[in-house]
């Protein structure tokens, strides 16, 4: 009873801010084309951060996804161009979303590889990667960004009137609560995350586990670099800097412990619409972005402890 | 009026005493008395009325089974917990101890399970700790004087340990020595010891027992709690036994023994302490060949018969975890191979060992057997988890329902199988890993130190068990510490000795001294 109640919390926060925004300013909060926007600007982070909660939930860390979303994205529209040029084809916009999300992979599987074959704490080897991935988006084009004329479907195009992005997003939210409940993958990686030690001596393959889960959080990486490329059609060697942070602070506020074995894909999203609409919501009450660091600094923070008193009282 | 409330306590105290029936000869005063202590955690009573006296320079062993309330008295003692009512006179004063910090100051040290050391720091950094002897300049420590005050300390006590070592590096043993340094260097009157033996061997006990009788002499009043009751016989001066949050029998050492101890503990006689072996061993299931591995285990060859149970015995260090980690796969081998029902198995992981019928009961059920936070029934499926795949997905029912069976057909007790392995008692734990090794078909089952930390009656249970799965014609092997428990279970018992085998006996035709003797003499 006292967990429904906790894992409800993040989500009462959530009603109550979208509640609040309501009352203060119906006009301009209280739109579709508001909600929709939001969702849009969430789906960038949402769908990588469920990849960080399964990193999460293995006891891990992923520092390297922001550097990562500017490679990834540097390496799908160079694909681009080498395909087809200005224009692009469609052949090209195709074949370079592709590369984008394989060099996530890569990424990914690197991460995995050098964790686990090398035994190194997932902090360390993925501050390094964050630096080297960030390095590789800069040398890529000579620090400059590359220009995708045409690129912009996955950025603003809409099925049925809902965009594109939102949809990827709910494709990968479906499949990653799917994977985390329903396949062994999740359930090892739930063990692992819970005893590393007790894992293994119940038979899994924990390094194999590990590496799938860094590779397929370096998969949803890679998509979600090719939807922000494609927002501005552009992919920039600065993008996503800063980005790991408010991508874990998500996780964090859905109820991930950092000492791994426990989160879910439902709690993630619901922090990453937590960050988005507070953001959202500060822009529309004319709260400057210096202040928005600071209110989201504290959401973190007393998220946390609240989920700890909980927790503390449950016991 | 502080003289006289503490006169008057005193005399209450000597009231309490009078109360148990005993008259206690050559006391020389109280150190210790909780009285009337209650203490309640939702709807249960963990402790009801509990009074509990220790003459000041005695050993005073609290003994009951698990959840008869030893460490929550413990706990309140310490200054953990709050009482809901009751008193805690400590040398003739009344206290109220609302934080550990305070309790330690008034004299009251704990020694847990557990030990509390930082293991990276020094033996004097850990004594010192928090109260560091100043250095020359302002701001500073003295590591020099640290040292060379923890050396006194030793040398007073006669005991020997290496004040610049760092904790890491030291045996077990060596770490209780310096948990009771730190207890001494706050000038500690009394000194609680939770299980100090489990994690010990029997030289490294023995060296133990008389480190407590020499603070003893030195007038310290210490409250010894463990289970393992012979040592407890020799070693206390009054026994004080719980049972369900109360005192049911507290008296001094020398008027029971352990059958009278055990009935007390448990309200009931434990007749036929250990299961009737009746079973047969029917033809080799599993045989292990000239075994060797890094850790140091040398040539060791045995066979297991179906239905057979097959004991390991041997000092701490002997090597008997190291053969179960190599034939598990834990560790590599060096040389030699496993063979099950006449197959040479390839094993190169706990995996390997697993799918091909091998299951290990590691001695650490917490550090490397559950995943304390996950559901129970998740802890008994982790290693069977293909049987609930359908095309790829995961059938939660059925796994519920399958890890429920298994439970059931053992009798873990458990409040749903949803609720985390955390929430269990340890001999429940242990059952949870005995359901996952059952539902994962396991032919060969190891169990190291099986009821390690886990009371009278669960012992029993899992002795039970043993003799259940050995009638189900599995093969088993069973490391133990205790040669009880190895004479009262199995039908061999092999000897480990510096990584070699030393001693293959029948049960029936040896006796425990022969064990003792193989295991400790070169």
């Amino acid at each position: 009873m006292s967990k429904l109640l906790r894992q409800l919390l993040p989500f009462a926060s959530l009603i109550l801010i979208i509640v609040l925004l309501s009352i203060l300013r119906p006009d301009a909060f209280l739109t579709a084309e508001n909600f929709l926007n939001v969702l849009r600007r969430s789906s960038v982070n949402g769908i990588m951060a469920a990849g960080m909660t399964a990193v999460i939930i293995s006891g891990g860390i992923d520092l390297s996804v922001g550097s990562m979303l500017a490679a990834a994205g540097m390496v799908g529209a160079w694909t681009m161009l080498q395909v087809s040029g200005v224009p692009l084809t469609a052949g090209a916009m195709v074949a370079g979303t592709a590369a984008g999300a394989l060099a996530g992979v890569a990424c990914g599987l690197l991460n995995g590889v050098v964790i686990t074959k090398l035994k190194l704490p997932p902090f360390i080897v993925t501050l390094g990667t964050m630096s080297a991935f960030r390095g590789i988006a800069y040398v890529m084009n000579d620090k400059q960004p590359y220009n995708l004329p045409g690129y912009a479907y996955l950025g603003v195009g809409a099925v049925l009137g809902v965009p594109v992005s939102i949809v990827i997003f709910a494709v990968v939210v479906v499949l990653s609560v799917l994977v985390l409940r329903y396949t062994r993958l999740g359930r090892h990686t739930y063990a692992i995350g819970s005893n590393r030690q007790a894992a293994f001596h119940a038979g899994i393959n924990v390094d194999r586990n590990l590496i799938a889960v860094y590779t397929l959080t370096g998969l949803v990486v890679g998509v979600a670099a090719m939807i922000a490329t494609s927002r501005i059609v552009s992919a920039q060697p600065t993008a996503g800097i800063g980005l790991e942070l408010d991508i874990i602070a998500a996780v964090i506020i859905g109820g991930a412990s950092l000492a791994g074995g426990r989160g879910t894909i439902l709690g993630t999203v619901i922090g990453t619409l937590l960050i988005s609409f507070l953001r959202n919501g500060c822009t529309i009450l004319n709260v400057s972005t210096e202040y928005q660091f600071i209110v989201i600094g504290v959401v973190i923070i007393v998220a946390v402890a609240v989920d700890q008193l909980a927790r503390a009282r449950a016991e | 009026m502080i003289g006289r409330s503490k006169r008057h306590s005193n005399l209450n105290c000597a009231d309490g005493d009078a109360a148990y029936g005993q008259a206690l000869p050559g006391a020389g005063g109280t150190a210790l008395c909780m009285r009337g202590i209650c203490k309640r955690f939702g709807p249960v009573q963990a402790l009801a009325d509990v009074t509990f006296t220790v003459r000041s320079g005695t050993v005073h062993a609290l003994v009951g089974e698990n959840g008869a309330g030893k460490s929550t008295l413990m706990k309140i003692l310490a200054g953990v917990y709050q009482p809901d009512s009751g008193t805690i006179e400590l040398n003739g004063l009344l206290r109220r101890f609302y934080t550990p910090g305070e309790a330690l100051a008034a004299g009251v040290s704990m020694i847990y399970q557990d030990l509390d050391l930082a293991e990276d720091l020094t033996v004097a950094e850990n004594v010192f700790l928090g109260a560091e002897p100043r250095g020359r300049l302002p701001l500073t420590i003295s590591r020099r004087q640290a040292v060379a005050q923890t050396k006194a300390l030793a040398e007073q006590y006669g005991f020997s340990v290496d004040a610049g070592a760092v904790v890491a590096s030291l045996p077990v043993g060596d770490c209780q020595v310096v948990e009771i340094l730190k207890a001494l260097r706050r000038k500690a009157t009394v000194l609680v010891m939770d299980e100090p033996t489990s994690a010990l061997s029997e030289a490294e006990a023995e060296r133990l027992f008389g480190i407590v009788r020499q603070l003893r002499s030195r007038g310290i009043s210490i409250v010894y709690i463990s289970h393992r009751l012979e040592e407890i016989v020799g070693l206390a001066d009054d026994i004080s036994i719980l049972r369900d949050g109360s005192v049911v029998h507290s008296s001094s050492a020398d008027r029971l023994d352990i059958p009278e101890i055990v009935r007390h503990m448990v309200g009931r006689e434990l007749k036929d302490f250990f299961p009737q072996r009746e079973v047969k061993p029917g033809p080799i299931r599993a045989e292990v060949r000239g075994l060797g591995s890094a850790s140091g285990i040398r040539n060791v060859s045995f066979e297991v018969r179906r239905g057979e149970i097959v004991g390991m015995a041997g000092l701490v260090g002997a090597g008997r975890t190291e053969v179960a980690r190599a034939i598990f796969g834990v560790e590599a081998k060096t040389s030699g191979e496993i063979l099950l029902d006449g197959k040479v198995l390839a094993i190169r992981s706990p995996a390997d060992a697993i799918r091909r019928g091998i299951a290990l009961l590691t001695e650490d059920r917490k550090r490397t057997g559950l995943c304390l936070e996950l559901p129970c029934s998740q802890n008994i499926t982790l290693p069977s988890l293909a049987k609930f795949v359908r095309r790829g997905m995961l059938s939660l029912r059925r796994e519920t329902s399958a890890a429920a069976a298994m439970a059931a057909r053992i009798d873990v007790r458990w409040s749903s199988p949803g609720a985390p392995a955390e929430s269990l008692s340890g001999g429940n734990q242990q059952k949870l890993l005995v359901a996952r090794w059952l539902l994962a078909e396991s032919r060969f089952m190891i169990f190291d130190e099986p009821t390690r930390g886990i009371d009278v009656g669960a012992k029993r249970e899992v002795y039970l068990l043993l003799n259940s799965l050995a009638g189900e014609g599995k093969a088993i092997l069973f490391i133990s510490s205790e040669l009880p428990e190895l004479f009262g279970v199995a039908d061999r018992i092999l000897v480990m000795r510096r990584g070699e085998l030393v001693g293959n006996l029948v049960t029936s035709q040896t006796c425990p001294d022969e064990v003792m003797h193989l295991a400790a003499v070169e």
